[in-house]
Parts: structure tokens; sequence; C-alpha cells
């Protein structure tokens, strides 16, 4: 934030009164507000104050106070906080604002300051011997495509160059400030790009008549067609909350090393133990609440089973084993397959890729709840393993995943 | 790319008539009674339906957010406030909506007022924009003097529209800062919940919306959702104001549909990089607060919202800084660095105390004139400096230079060699005087 100050006693003036024409505009921004919201005006009537005095002074922000009916303290806060106000005196023929952000910095705006220094004062703020100009660098004024700019007045001067501008201050200097033509002072048409129009080149194409010439006659060739009945327009999708914030996959925007902390969290880890939560044991979960919201027996609440029963042998889904081939396929390159797994898959009469490639999902489903895996065949995609192991061995799997199997 | 004929901002070079009379001729203020009758349910689905998501920064979707309004008021009235007070650096949109093409913004309120059911609209207009404010004043005027808005007008829906400015704080472009300063206060961000459509301005439920977002409000509820959404990619859709700022031939303002790739957007209207593409340094793709994108990501990048989301920035404001390799890309951040520094509020004290200590570590390391390990130390007090305050102006002063440090440590590690190097050499500069 920046600090600021009124100016000195010495400098400030006795007294401070609106003239006819401030008054009667004065009034007018406060009736824009509500009945007992007069303290809205005062952004607005502290600017009119700055505009007749030139700066702000201290009599007029407790003038202002007073009328708004708003204690001093609360109006001093705001003629120090925006920094639109001017709280010393500053030149009396021109002020000079001077973007410096980095759009105007970009093109040129640090000579334009060369040249503010060289012909006002070489500090901001300070006015020249004659105490007719004065300069600052300001943050951005909010013409960027027309970069480098300044403002002075209520006006700004745009596409400057060092050499334009110092003959702006001249004129300025001499008193001449409202002959200077306000603007791109490149002879370029306020934000179009300079060398012509890429867009709009031809208001015909834009105006109603034109385009209401166009649905008439579009009108006319549709009627022989049967009228179509619009259907209701579904609601788009609602984007993600977070739709402003960059992509959080970088590891220093991941939310997780928001709080500084000695341990850096590990992404593996965290994916780890943001797995789902397998289906069953959530079933579990949610059954006791359920009880003892119904009623609420002082027995001692009936055991859920743990896990579920193992699917049985009998069962439809079980895919079809078949008796031990010659060739035997190493299932554990499988990633998720281990020596045990690969022993009870045997057990069940599985032997060779091309049979795990060929399960439904019924019967990766009852393999799954038989080896009691939470999901794990879908979530490791088995089938795709397989498919690739099938086809063509370690080779195809690394082709396929980029790595080699485990 | 976009046809005139499917352009809002018919006149936001300010070339054609821009009074009511002008405004009318290209297509404003049709049928607004007709729309006005569908009623506020039909206005708040089409603009739902439309996929138009706000045009101030975040993206959030404009017609859910006109859906949070209170369906029934509790005694309170309701206040639509147009966010105009522009100031993040690169942008420059607004301005030329509201003084070149101010009547889509003033029959935006109105519609957009209607829709949640608000007595009054408040414009919020920076204070640096004086001229602007005239002008949207001006066309105010025509609107009241034609009765198309105010006390028993022709659109059947009685509604004020008023003007206030702000004095120059680039916080009070943050919703409730913005609140906190039409109500007369300094411009220091409230604390949500409540969020402003239950407590608002004077205590009221309102909503606050960028000037893009109203404006093109008449033309999609004039032309149909499926107008606006068949423009763009899916979730980001329809047309938007393009800000070409720095080392382009052309610098210009201009409105082209979402998605448009940048070298698209650059050749077409930017008349090419300064010094051609292999000139292209970096870009920073929506304004100051978006981190800086590297030249060989963006070249072909579609620019919206997902798009740059997937190169680790954002869309903001669509106004695109370009760099090209004159540029001292670590002085450029360091000036932003700056920017946010004289802009946070004093509130919170990470944002307070961490934007100048930023500043200053940031100038140093323009010069080169810091140890290595300090740009690993930048990085991690960018983190706690980044969701540890009350708005997003701490966020947003962390991350150009955590998109600076992301892109560029090659470039900030060179220069601490070379002060290092020339360190023994180290005698008082002599700047030549005048």
């Amino acid at each position: 934030m920046s600090v600021r100050r009124l100016a000195e006693a010495s400098v400030q003036p006795a007294s401070f009164a609106f003239n006819k024409a401030n008054a009667a505009s004065a009034k007018k921004w406060i009736a824009k507000y509500p009945k007992g919201r007069e303290q809205s005006a005062i952004i607005p009537l502290l600017m009119l104050a700055q505009e007749q005095e030139g700066w702000v002074t201290k009599t007029a922000i407790e003038s202002i106070c007073e009328m708004l009916g708003m204690p001093y303290i609360r109006g001093l806060e705001v003629a120090t906080f925006y920094t639109q106000y001017q709280l010393k005196p500053v030149g009396t023929r021109a002020h000079i604002q001077v973007c410096g952000t980095t759009p105007c910095m970009l093109r040129g705006s640090e000579e334009l300051m060369d040249v503010c220094r060289s012909k006002i004062h070489h500090d901001q703020f300070h006015t020249n011997e004659a105490g007719t100009l004065s300069w600052e660098e300001v943050e951005c004024l909010g013409a960027c495509v027309n970069a480098p700019m300044v403002m002075i007045f209520k006006d700004t001067y745009e596409d400057l160059t060092p050499e334009r501008l110092a003959e702006i201050i001249d004129d300025f200097e001499a008193g001449k400030g409202h002959s200077v033509p306000v603007g791109p002072q490149n002879g370029r048409y306020f934000s179009a790009p300079v060398g012509g129009f890429t867009a709009l080149a031809d208001e015909k194409t834009i105006l109603k008549a034109t385009r209401d010439k166009a649905t008439k006659a579009a009108a006319r060739t549709t009627k022989e067609a049967p009228a179509v009945v619009a259907e209701p327009v579904k609601a788009a999708a609602v984007p993600p909350s977070n739709a402003a914030k960059p992509k959080t996959d970088a590891i220093e925007t991941s939310p997780a090393v928001k709080t500084p902390s000695k341990v850096k969290a590990a992404p593996a880890a965290e994916k780890a133990a943001s797995v789902k939560a397998p289906k069953a044991k959530a079933e579990a979960r949610q059954v006791p609440a359920k009880a003892e919201t119904v009623a609420a027996p002082k027995k001692a609440p009936v055991k859920k089973e743990a896990t579920p029963a193992k699917p049985s042998l009998e069962h439809k889904d079980r895919p079809k084993g078949i008796s031990k081939p010659a060739a035997v396929d190493d299932l554990k390159l499988i990633s998720g397959v281990g020596p045990k797994i690969e022993a009870t898959l045997h057990e069940l009469g599985i032997f060779t890729y091309a049979q795990v490639a060929s399960w439904k999902k019924a019967e990766r489903d009852w393999v799954d709840g038989y080896l009691a895996f939470h999901g794990r065949i879908e979530r490791e995609d088995w089938v795709k393993q397989a498919k690739a192991l099938a086809k063509g061995g370690v080779e195809e799997y690394i082709r396929v995943f980029g790595k080699k199997p485990v | 790319m976009l046809q005139d004929k499917d352009r809002i901002f018919t006149n936001i070079y300010g070339r054609f008539d821009q009074s009511l009379q002008g405004a009318m001729a290209r297509g404003q203020w049709d049928g607004t009674k007709a729309i006005i009758d569908k009623g506020r349910d039909w206005i708040i689905n089409e603009m739902k339906a439309s996929g138009l998501r706000g045009r101030g920064g975040a993206g959030f979707p404009t017609g859910l957010k006109w859906s949070f309004m209170p369906k029934q008021s509790d005694g309170r009235p309701s206040y639509l406030v147009v966010n105009a007070d522009e100031s993040e650096p690169g942008t420059c949109k607004d301005r030329d909506i509201l003084r070149h093409d101010p009547h889509t913004l003033v029959e935006g309120c109105l519609l957009a007022g209607f829709a949640m059911g608000a007595v009054a609209a408040y414009i919020y207009v920076r204070g640096e924009f004086i001229r602007e404010r005239e002008a949207l004043q001006r066309a105010i005027d025509e609107a009241y003097e034609a009765k198309l808005i105010g006390k028993n007008n022709k659109n059947g829906y009685d509604f004020e529209i008023y003007v206030h400015h702000g004095a120059g704080a680039y916080i009070c472009g943050e919703e409730t800062a913005l609140l906190e300063s039409l109500e007369g206060k300094k411009g220091q961000p409230r604390l949500k919940p409540p969020f402003p459509a239950n407590v608002g301005l004077y205590g009221c439920p309102t909503t606050v919306n960028n000037v893009e977002s109203i404006a093109v409000a008449p033309t999609i509820l004039r032309r149909g959702a499926a107008w606006f959404s068949s423009i763009g990619r899916p979730n980001n859709v329809g047309t938007k104001l393009f800000m070409l700022v720095g080392h382009v031939n052309t610098p210009c303002t201009v409105e082209e549909a979402m998605g448009i790739t940048f070298r698209e957007l650059v050749e077409k209207h930017g008349g090419g990089i300064r010094g051609g593409w292999d000139n292209l340094l970096a870009v920073i793709p929506g304004g100051a607060s978006c981190p800086v994108v590297k030249a060989e990501d963006i070249i072909d990048c579609p620019m919206d919202f997902d798009g740059l989301r997937e190169k680790k920035s954002s869309f903001g404001t669509a106004a695109v800084i370009v760099m090209d390799k004159s540029t001292d890309i670590v002085k450029a951040i360091a000036r932003l660095a700056y920017f946010f520094k004289h802009e946070s509020c004093g509130q919170c004290t990470p944002c307070r105390e961490g934007t100048g200590w930023m500043w200053r570590v940031m100038e140093r390391l323009v010069r080169g004139e810091a140890q290595k390990r300090e740009i690993d130390m930048l990085l991690d007090v960018t983190k706690q400096i980044e969701g540890h305050t009350i708005c997003a102006l701490g966020d947003a002063a962390a991350w150009p230079i955590q998109g600076l440090i992301r892109n560029f440590r090659p470039e900030i590690e060179r220069r601490i060699d070379e002060f290092t190097r020339n360190a023994h050499r180290a005698e008082p500069v002599l700047v030549a005087a005048e």
C-alpha cells in the first residue's frame, strides 16, 4: 500500500467552500443515493473539491464531512486511501500523470518519465520553479492498447513519443493546453489498429436494416418447409468454481504446498490417500447410523460383516476356466498380480493373457469380488494390460504404457 | 474469424453515430419490451443456456450469478452494481464500451436489473475515466429522455440507473471492496460469506457484474442462447473483447470469437509480432495477475478459459500483453510486483507486508544482486501470501512471480552469476549528466 499524508499546515488554506456550480452538482450527487446513505457521495464530492482547488485541502475534507454528516476521520481515511486525490499542491497549468505500469513500460514509458525529469523536476510530486508544472508516475490508467500515455487533468494523450510529450509539455507551459488534440498522437483511430480497420470497417453490415433484410430473405426460403418447433435449450454445464485459477498440477501451485510446512507433501502419497472408499465399507458405515436414528435400543448393535461374502464359485459371472495349457503365461507381468494372486487365478483355471483380456464387466466384477480387490482390476485396467501382453508381449506393453511391466 | 454481423459491440471504435438514434439503427433497444414480457425466469434460463461466463476475469457463469438473487423481496430493495472499475494493467475493453458503445450497457442494465428484481443500478466507473463517464452519462440521459428507463417507461419495468465513480484504487475492482467504496468508505474487501447476493450494497441483496458481461446480455437475449453458444468451444463460448498490448505491430482492442488461437489473433489484428514470430519471448495472456507463458507454449494455444488453464495460466480479462526478446522479463514482472505493492489495501498482513517484500526481492533479482537460494525463498513466500488473504489481490500478486520463476528461472540464475562474477569490480556507476 502507499503511505499518503496531508500536506503541511503551512500550505493548507484557512477555509473552503464550493462555488455555485459545484455546490449544485454536489447536491445532484447526494440525491443519487438513498436517504441516510449520503456518505456514498464523498468520493465524487472530494473530486469536485480537487477540480475546484487543484488539490484536496484539509478544510475541504472537513467541510465535505460536515455536509454529509460523517465523522472527519472517515473523510480523512477516504482522502488518504484513494491515490487520485492530490494531497499537496500540484502544477497549476499541468499535472502530468505518466502511466508506468508494465504495458506502458514495454512501449517506452520510461523515456517519457525522463522527459518529465528533465523538463519539470527530477522528482515526482515536485513543481518546477514557477510552480506551473508537476508530474507523477501512476499505476495503470486503462489505455493499454494506446501505450505509452499520459493523463493531464481530464484528458489522455496516447501513443506518445518522448519528442511529442516534450511538445505537449511546452504547449501546456505556454498556456495553450486546450489546443493540444486529445487521444492518440500518431494519427490512429482510438483503439483501432494503426494501419487500418480489421473489423467494423463498413457500417452497412451491422445496421439493423441489413440484418432485417437478411432474416426476411431467410424466412421466405424456409416458408415451404414445415416450421421446426424450437426445442427448449438446455442449460450449459456449470464449469468448475476454480475456473480462473491456474491449473493446479504445477508443484508450486498445488494446494497441498500452500501452507508452509517442513514436510513437503508428496503427490504420490497424497493420491494414494485420496483413493475412493470401497463401496462395501461405505455401506457398512451407513447402516449403523441409520439404526441409531430409527430406534435407540440399548442392545449392542448387531455386528455387520466387515467384508461381504466371497462370491460363490457357482456364480454365472465366473469367467470360464480352462485346464492348464502347455504354455502358461506369466500373469505376474500384469501390474497388480503377484505370486499369490497368480496362484488363485490358476485355481480358477485362468492361465493366459487372452483369457484375462476377454473378461467382460460382470466377470471382472466377480473376480474383483473373489479376490476382495476393491475395484483394483478396473483401476489398473487389467484388460488393457492383458491385451497388450497377449498381442506382443513385453515390447507391446512398453509401447502402450511407456514402461516395463513389473 | 468472426464476421461483422456477429459482433456484439458494433461501435467499439466510435466511428459511427454514438447517439441513441445511431445505436437503435444498429439494432440496440430493439424489442426490449418483448424480452421483458417473457419474464424473469425466461431471461435467467436463457442466460444460463447461453453459457456466458463473467467477463471480469473470474469466469463465473453470469446466468447462475443472477439466479442467486432472492425471488421474493423481504422488504429490502435489490441492487445491480456494474463494475466499471477497470484497472487491471493491460485491460482497457470497458473503456471503449463506455465511451463508444454505452447503449449496450444501459440496455443491459435494464434487462439484468429486471431479471434479478433490482430497483436500481449503480455503475461504478473508475475515477480516471472522466470522459468515459461523461459519455455514459449522456447515453443514460438520452435513455431517460426517450422513456426507455426510469419511472413509467416504455418497457414496463421501473428502473433507475446511476453513475458513480472511484478515485484511483485497483482494489475497488474486487466486488466487496467496490461495495465498500460505493458506500463512501475505504475500499477494503469484506469477508465472504455473507455474499453480496444476500448482504451487499447498503445491506441489501446485490449482484456485481462486469461491464462486458452486462453489455452483451441484450444481444444474447435478442439473438438467442443457441446463437451465442455456437461460437467458440464448449464451456468457453461466445465472443470476447481482446486487447493486444505491448510488442505487436498494431496494438488494438477487437472483438473476436473465444478460442481463437494466439497466432491467428495476432496475425489478423495485431499485425504480427514486432520483429517476427521468432522474436517472441513470452506473453501474459489475461492482464497483470495472470502467470506469464513462454512463447512456444502460447503460439498455437486457443485463447479461452480452458485453453490457458492448460498452460498453467489464466484467461483473465483477455488482455494479451506480448513481450518480444528485447524485453527485460524480470524487470517487467518486478514492475508488476511494484504495482501490486502500490495497490494493496493494507487490510491483511500477508498481502500488505508480502507485496512490498516480494517487490524488494524482485528489484534485486533484476540486477542479479541475490543468492540463488533466494529464488526458492521468494517462491515460498508467494505460497504464504496466496490464499491467505481476504480477497484475491494476494493471489494476483503471487501468480506473476510464480509464473516467472516457473518459466524463466535460468534467466534469473544467469543474472545472479553475472553479478557475482563482476562483484569485485563493483564501482559506482557513472550516469551521464545532461
